[in-house]
Order: structure tokens, then C-alpha cells, then sequence
């Protein structure tokens, strides 16, 4: 079964150790499981429990943003529903591959 | 402490057991005149000015332990002279050449003035004098046999232990286990590394971003807590006045979703004792401990693109602080080594270590898996940093890399109308 890691009991998502889908286990702080919305890949992160738009996505026990849309237990927290409360930009990239979308090359 | 610090904090709570016998590990390096003692006994080569870059390579071409580094501009620039000079009396250097066009500001002869005063065999040569590439590339060639043999008889070998080392870290190419497991094994290690005397260092202060509170906790005094409130608010104000943050879409792609994210995973490398203060590019540590490097420049002189523009140059940052080897953590994976200070590379990634193995030298990605503990980790690197340090070649080194950069700066300047030469 795949993975993720939660580091601090107050997270409310956890880091993924593989590219995963359907039920993953939950490490770092005792043993868990969620079943995952759809497939996530090593790295990204997966929300721990509903969390409401405006809410801040805690990881390490810190703020790293905030929900900028409803999210719910087992989908994917990334650039389309998680923003920084400092770098504005991040949210015009490409959610999968990162790859800036206002940048004219012509 | 706050949630964040906590989870750090399990990394490695007490020196172990095993740490008082590695605490007590020698190895023999090479004594310098101002004391500090090196890892390795190169001869640098040094380029004022782009110009002079062939031939300055050309030189160093198929020769041990003779390494270049250079800055490209005509147009000379006092933040970069005194990098060169950090870099010409680092303890990892027994002698050094200069070697100038001829036209540039910046001046190769003063570059070896200061060398030897510092103890070093030093010498110095304009290629317009000489003649042309091939008679300066042979005498460059003549001169580095010279200074090779001197430095090679006469530099006093001398025992070391992990409290005469200094070892920065850097991170680069970071993804979501960087800062579960790459920087969490080298924060456990710089531990261990300040427990036993040693001096650990760190920058990128703009990847801090968020984290103002969490830092200052950290700070051993008033004065170093005041240290690190200015630079880490120097940093915000650059990150704002060029909407510029020191995160990629590597990263993004990787599963980091914010710079905030990032710069927990980033600061992890600190390990968990307090912070002594923070010094400047060029500068070295003021005592043992852990220290944050801000590289960060003046705000007037602050332009898009000046702080962070490349991983190499946060490394060369690193050295000029006195690093005698550095340590750099990438999740993604990455082929950069460094010149003067041995790179050893880590990955968090036990998917990126076995597809890159040969240009990495640590896989702490066992943590993720359970195979190993981060106090394991931690001692596993101090392992590896001494075997290094004993003259073990990292992956990089083995490989021959030796990327540099050096760029037009400004730190501590008095005012815009100084100009850059200031």
C-alpha cells in the first residue's frame, strides 16, 4: 500500500513517498489511513481532513497558506486550491508541471 | 518552541553515544599561517576578467589539485575582490596564481600581494605580457609546477578533528522529501557537528520566507536575534520589491505548493541549536556554532535576479566563509560540484538516488522508509564528512566538477552615489 507522511499531529495534510491512488497509509505520527480522492504523486501533498476555503494548510505544524477552495478529505492540495501568503505568482503556474503560464515567448 | 521546532527537535535531542568517539576522530590536514587548518592542499587559479578565462582553464588542464575560479567583468567590483580574497586564503588553498588580460580594473598582482602575505606562494601574470594563449598557458603551466612542489614539501601536515571544521549547506533542486528527510539528516548532523566544536553554516535567507517567529526563537542572544530580524526582513523586502521568490517550477512539479513550504523544508538544515548570528559573503564565523550567511544584497543596490541566481553560487557563498566542505541537498537530483571545498551530495529521494547514484554520495531517503532514524542519519553523514575530510573524494569531486560563479554584488556599501565599486 503507498504512503504519506504527516510530520506534525496538527497537520492537516500529509507528503506522499510514492506515486499513489485509492487507500494510502498515513506515517510520521502513528499509523493511519486515508483513502486518496484521485491519484497523487510522490512529493505532493494529500488533505488530512475537510478543510473550508480561507482555512490555513498547516505542514510542520506551520502555516505554509491557505485553502483558497473547499477542500475535502483525500484530494490533492496544491497551487489550485492552496496559496502562499507572500508569492502571488505561484498561482498562475501550470498545477502539474509547475511551468509559468504568463510569460510571453513571442 | 513552536509545532515546527518540536518535530526537529526528535532529530537528534542529545549528543549520542557514539558521537563522543567521533567527536574525538582525527585526521591529519594542512596547517595555515593564520591557523586554520585545511582538508586538501590546491593550488588556485584565479581570472580577473573574462577575458583571461581560456587560458586560465588551459593552465589548470590535466593537473592535480590545481583548481580555477575567476569573475568575468572588466569593471572591477569590491564585494567580488573580496570573495576572490576569501577564496585565496581558504584554508583548502596552499597557493595561488593570478592571471589578468591586461586592460581589466581588477588586478591579479594585488590578488597575489594579499595571498602571500597570508603565507601562501603566490605569483602573477598579465597574458598581454607574455605573448599569447600558448606562452601564457606554459608558463602558467611552469609556475604551478613551482608553487605544486613548494606547497607539497612545506605546508605543515597537522591532526584535525570535527571542531576545526567549518561545513556549510546548501539546498537545491528541493521536492517534497527534501525537507522531510534531506534536510532534516543534515540538521541532525550539524548537531552533532556544533556539539563537537565545529562550525556549521547556512544561507538563503530568502528562503526563510514566512518563518520570522520561528527563527527568532532560535537566536542564541539579543544581538543575534537582532541579527537575524534584519536580515530576514531585508530578505522580504527584496522578495517583494521584485516579486521575485527563490522558488522554481521544479519545485512546484515536485509537490511544494508555496515558498512558505519551501522554507521550512529549507531551514530543516539548521538542525535545532541556537543560532550565533549571522554573517556576510566573505566573512567568517566570529566562533564555533551554528551561523546563518546572508548573501543577500543592499537594498539599494537590489535588482531582480541579484540574490539567488544559481545553486553554485550560494556554495561559492559558503566557502568564502570559510567551508572546507559543503554539503548540498537535492531531491530532484542534480550534476554541480564545486572547486576549493569537496561537495557531497544528498538526496531525500530514494527514487533519485538509485537513478543518479554516481554523482550522489548520500541516499536519506532510508528515513522515509524507516530503514534508519535521523539521529542515524545524522552520524552516518559525520561519517562521511570525515572520511572526506580524511581525503575520501566525494561523488562530484571523483567526477571532476568544479562549477563556480561570481557575480557583481553589493554588501555593505554606504550609499547608491558610491557607485558600484563600492
Amino acid at each position: 500500500m503507498p504512503r504519506c507522511f504527516q510530520v506534525n499531529a496538527q497537520d492537516n495534510v500529509a507528503t506522499m513517498l510514492e506515486d499513489g491512488a485509492g487507500m494510502v497509509d498515513v506515517l510520521g505520527q502513528g499509523p493511519g489511513r486515508i483513502e486518496l480522492a484521485e491519484q497523487i504523486a510522490l512529493g505532493h501533498k494529500v488533505a488530512l481532513r475537510d478543510i473550508r476555503s480561507g482555512e490555513p494548510i498547516l505542514k510542520f505544524g506551520v502555516a505554509i497558506g491557505r485553502a483558497t477552495h473547499d477542500i475535502r478529505a483525500g484530494q490533492w492540495v496544491h497551487l489550485h486550491n492552496c496559496s502562499s501568503n507572500f508569492d502571488e505568482r505561484s498561482q498562475s503556474l501550470d498545477v502539474h508541471s509547475g511551468a509559468t503560464t504568463d510569460t510571453r515567448y513571442e | 518552541m513552536s509545532a515546527a521546532s518540536r518535530w526537529m527537535y526528535t532529530a537528534a535531542r542529545q549528543p549520542t553515544q557514539g558521537m563522543s568517539e567521533l567527536a574525538k576522530t582525527t585526521w591529519s590536514g594542512f596547517l595555515r599561517s593564520d591557523g586554520r587548518k585545511g582538508v586538501r592542499n590546491l593550488v588556485l587559479v584565479i581570472y580577473t576578467v573574462e577575458c583571461a578565462q581560456h587560458v586560465a582553464h588551459a593552465i589548470a588542464a590535466g593537473e592535480d589539485d590545481v583548481h580555477v575560479i575567476g569573475f568575468p567583468g572588466c569593471y572591477d567590483n569590491a564585494y567580488a575582490i573580496r570573495l576572490m580574497l576569501a577564496l585565496a586564503r581558504h584554508p583548502n588553498i596552499g597557493a595561488v596564481l593570478a592571471v589578468g588580460l591586461g586592460c581589466e580594473y581588477t588586478q591579479p598582482g594585488k590578488l597575489a600581494e594579499v595571498a602571500r602575505s597570508s603565507g601562501r606562494p603566490a605569483e602573477s601574470f598579465y597574458i598581454q605580457e607574455k605573448g599569447g594563449t600558448r606562452t601564457s598557458v606554459a608558463t602558467g603551466k611552469e609556475i604551478i609546477r613551482r608553487i605544486r612542489e613548494q606547497i607539497q614539501c612545506e605546508t605543515p601536515r597537522v591532526p584535525m578533528t570535527l571542531a576545526d571544521l567549518t561545513v556549510g549547506c546548501e539546498c537545491g533542486g528541493s521536492d517534497g522529501t527534501s525537507g522531510l528527510a534531506g534536510n532534516p539528516a543534515v540538521g541532525a548532523f550539524f548537531d552533532l557537528l556544533v556539539d563537537a566544536g565545529g562550525r556549521a553554516v547556512f544561507e538563503e535567507t530568502v528562503e526563510m520566507i514566512g518563518l520570522r517567529d520561528y527563527m527568532l526563537e532560535r537566536a542564541a542572544s539579543p544581538e543575534a536575534a537582532e541579527q537575524l530580524a534584519a536580515a530576514y526582513d531585508k530578505a522580504e523586502r527584496y522578495c517583494q520589491s521584485v516579486r521575485q521568490y527563490s522558488v522554481a517550477p521544479g519545485n512546484f512539479a515536485g509537490g511544494l505548493t508555496t515558498i512558505e513550504e519551501k522554507s521550512l523544508g529549507a531551514f530543516a538544515k539548521s538542525g535545532t541549536r541556537s543560532i550565533q548570528g549571522v554573517i556576510r559573503v566573505a566573512e567568517l564565523p566570529r566562533g564555533p556554532g551554528l551561523w546563518i550567511l546572508d548573501s543577500v544584497p543592499d537594498e539599494h543596490f537590489m535588482q531582480f535576479g541579484y540574490t539567488n541566481p544559481n545553486d553554485t553560487e550560494g556554495i561559492m557563498d559558503l566557502i568564502s566563509a570559510g567551508s572546507q566542505i559543503v554539503l548540498f541537498v537535492t531531491g530532484r537530483g542534480s550534476v554541480i560540484g564545486s572547486p576549493i571545498a569537496p561537495l557531497i551530495k544528498i538526496t531525500g529521494n530514494s527514487a533519485t538516488f538509485s537513478r543518479m547514484q554516481e554523482d550522489m554520495d548520500f541516499n536519506a531517503g532510508r528515513v522515509l522508509t524507516g530503514e534508519l532514524s535521523l539521529e542515524q542519519a545524522g552520524r552516518e553523514l559525520a561519517e562521511l564528512v570525515v572520511g572526506v575530510a580524511s581525503g575520501g573524494k566525494s561523488k562530484p569531486e571523483g567526477l571532476g566538477h568544479r562549477e563556480y560563479f561570481i557575480m557583481y554584488k553589493h554588501q555593505d556599501t554606504p550609499s547608491l552615489a558610491a557607485g558600484c565599486r563600492a
